[in-house]
């Protein structure tokens, strides 16, 4: 999958400075090479490329933006958007992995954690030889976080954690998992748990259709007692969480733009390919017109993410630029996804071709790091100061 | 460990090329160029071989035009020490023995062990410029190679030929050109990308020359014509024979 011009209409690509480039083809490279080749296979055995993972280290996809003095490359949030931008092109999961583990642990580590708690856990977390995951969400609280059971409690230099937590990427292979729980006095508050904690399991959540090759989980707590150590001392209140869900929301919009490209050159090279009536199915208004659609939509997500990307790293992002961002790129990456793998018949429905696969993803990423509704209400909010949440 | 690797900027192999208004050039609109794939196995060993001597230096050497920065801002970033673009608009199109001419005059005076090569470039696929630098510059040449080890003074190297393996020995320094199983190149990492962008990059003005070689016309090969359903099943052989015979003739 190389850049070709219908992947770049308005040459974007001039606006990306060389280094950006250069991360961006070495990606591309990388993941053409080493992880589409098996991706399908581990989709459909609902297992992630783990043996991947020291790769994936080494290039630095993980926490790319994180300070050089913890292990990460010190680059900028285009280069990160870049690396989910080609992950996505592969798979929704792998990139869910990527994520997960720089924006929504090494993140809050990187802003909220001790100097410690910084040395002990980024460079492992930045080479992969740690493996962290984010638990917010719990059976009963998805889209409102706040209303969360999960409790901790003072108990001299410790603490006692309870609860439990659903829909956890990664929570079964995670070493670390950043847990959020309210205190006596209803504040959320951030702790670090080692995956072997007494009262601590997570087991795996399978039988899912959608973001195969991600690992997803459910945490159990049970009375797990951390040291006021492994509390990060900067996170009070629901602001801290939500601040991570920025940062992963906004690798996400990006994301979603590599997916929709994989799906688009599928569809464009099958239906030049496939003859029905004697033509190119390519050569019908029909298609013509769902190819313009999507042409147009990719183009469109490419310019939000490519100003978003220089709003943040001119450090004047605002989180409802992001919401906006997240809510429209995914629903057009679905729509997308779905429209390709409809013209390519019964072919599209196989792991042989690509766009099924990235429908059934996106129906997870239109669901999680905030839903589409909710990602409304966030622009509806900014837009007329009226909050229609509850 | 000193090592001069060449190397070359050339149309990605999976660009659907177009020629140019002149005829006789590639329109380079919508063309992707990459690093050339051969010279990818000999920026991966130079650097293995820096490593493994425990230090020196690899430098990256193009003849190109100003856009090859690019390709040698990434040989830095793979690991290389230092590169030097030999930069001329009309470098993309000069023949082997020029090409081999104007990177020996650079390479001369420099002392290295290893002068390493690309087997061939894979966008005029002349198998050349390795071994016409080696004699300018009157050092052995050994091509097409998949293994290499470095010793006193010498360099042991295999090299695939016809149906088997030759191992060879050669005094250092020595010039090698690159064949595929050589080695498994890597891929630029982040810190690596970053840290090129601290390394030398020297760009020097090469004259104007006349190609020794001219390319007259380029043409694309005419397209494929469509193919022929002779029947179904067991009934189709006979036609199908008869047209492999008498047809194709590839029977
Ligand atoms: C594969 C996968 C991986 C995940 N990974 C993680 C993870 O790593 N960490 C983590 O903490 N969570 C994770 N999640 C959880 C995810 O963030 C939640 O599923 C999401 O926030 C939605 O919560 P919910 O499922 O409880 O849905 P609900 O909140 O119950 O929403 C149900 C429906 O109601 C709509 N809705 C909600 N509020 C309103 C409203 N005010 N007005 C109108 N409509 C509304 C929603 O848009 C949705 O359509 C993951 C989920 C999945 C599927």
């Amino acid at each position: 999958m190389k850049i070709t011009p219908e992947l770049d209409f308005y040459d974007l690509d001039g606006l990306l400075e060389e280094d950006e480039r250069m991360v961006r083809d070495q990606v591309r490279s990388w993941v053409e090479d080493r992880l589409l080749p098996v991706v399908p296979r581990h989709w459909e055995e609902g297992t992630f490329p783990s043996d991947l993972i020291p790769e994936m280290g080494e290039l630095g996809l993980f926490g790319p933006t994180v300070a050089e003095e913890y292990g990460g490359a010190g680059m900028n949030s285009v280069v990160y958007g870049l690396i989910c931008q080609e992950l996505e092109r592969c798979d929704s999961g792998v990139r869910s992995f990527v994520s997960v583990q720089g924006s929504l642990v090494m993140y809050p580590i990187e802003a909220y954690g001790s100097e410690a708690q910084k040395r002990e856990w980024l460079p492992k977390l930045a080479r992969g030889e740690a493996i962290g995951c984010f638990g917010l969400t719990e059976p009963d609280f998805g889209s409102n976080p706040g209303g969360m059971l999960t409790r901790c409690r003072r108990d001299g230099d410790d603490w006692i954690l309870d609860g439990r937590k659903m829909w956890i990427t990664n929570g079964t292979v995670a070493d670390v998992s950043v847990v959020w729980a309210k205190n006596e006095e209803g504040e959320v508050l951030g702790f670090l748990v080692e995956k072997d904690r007494p009262g601590f399991s997570a087991p795996e959540q399978k039988h899912k259709w959608s973001l195969r090759c991600s690992v997803t989980s459910e945490l159990v707590l049970d009375e797990v007692r951390v040291p006021e150590a492994n509390r990060l001392p900067g996170a009070r209140g629901l602001r801290a969480p939500l601040s991570c869900l920025t940062q992963a929301r906004y690798g996400i919009a990006w994301g979603a733009v590599g997916a929709m490209q994989a799906c688009f050159q599928e569809a464009l090279r099958y239906t030049s390919e496939r003859m029905i009536f004697d033509r190119p199915l390519s050569s019908f208004q029909l298609t013509q017109d769902k190819l313009a659609e999507i042409g147009t939509e990719i183009t469109k997500a490419q310019l939000l993410v490519w100003r978003l990307g220089r709003l943040k790293d001119a450090g004047v992002m605002r989180p409802e630029q992001v919401s906006m961002a997240k809510r429209n790129n995914v629903v057009q990456a679905l729509q997308a996804a779905r429209l390709c793998r409809a013209l390519l018949g019964a072919n599209g429905i196989t792991l042989e071709y690509h766009s099924g696969r990235h429908a059934c993803n996106l129906e997870t990423v239109l669901t999680y790091e905030g839903t589409h509704e909710v990602h409304s209400l966030i622009l509806g909010r900014a837009f007329t100061g009226q909050n229609a949440f509850a | 460990m000193e090592a001069i690797v060449c190397v070359k900027r050339v149309p990605s192999t999976t660009t659907r090329v177009q020629v140019g208004a002149d005829g006789r050039s590639l329109d380079p609109s919508g063309v992707e160029y990459v690093l050339n794939p051969y010279d990818e196995f000999a920026v991966e060993e130079a650097l293995r071989q820096r490593d493994a001597a425990g230090g020196g230096r690899v430098t990256a050497i193009s003849f190109g035009d100003e856009a090859a920065q690019k390709e040698l801002r990434t040989v830095l970033a793979m690991g290389a020490d230092a590169a030097l673009l030999l930069a001329n608009s009309e470098a993309p199109n000069a023949d082997g023995a020029t090409t081999a001419r104007i990177l020996a005059e650079a390479i001369r005076g420099r002392s290295f062990d290893l002068l390493l090569f690309g087997k061939q470039a894979v966008d005029r696929d002349q198998h050349g410029v390795g071994p016409a630098v080696a004699t300018l510059l009157g050092v052995p040449c050994v091509s097409e190679v998949v293994a290499i080890e470095v010793g006193d003074g010498k360099v042991v190297c295999q090299r695939e030929v016809e149906g088997g393996r030759e191992t060879v020995e050669a005094p250092l320094p020595c010039a090698i050109t690159c064949q595929k199983g050589l080695n498994e190149p890597r891929y630029a990492s982040l810190k690596g990308i970053m840290a090129a962008k601290k390394k030398p990059l020297e760009v020097q003005p090469v004259a104007d020359f006349t190609p020794a070689v001219q390319v007259l016309e380029m043409t694309l090969p005419p397209p494929r014509p469509a193919g022929r359903i002779l029947g179904e099943g067991p009934d189709a052989v006979p036609a199908l024979i008869e047209a492999l015979k008498n047809e194709a003739k590839v029977l």
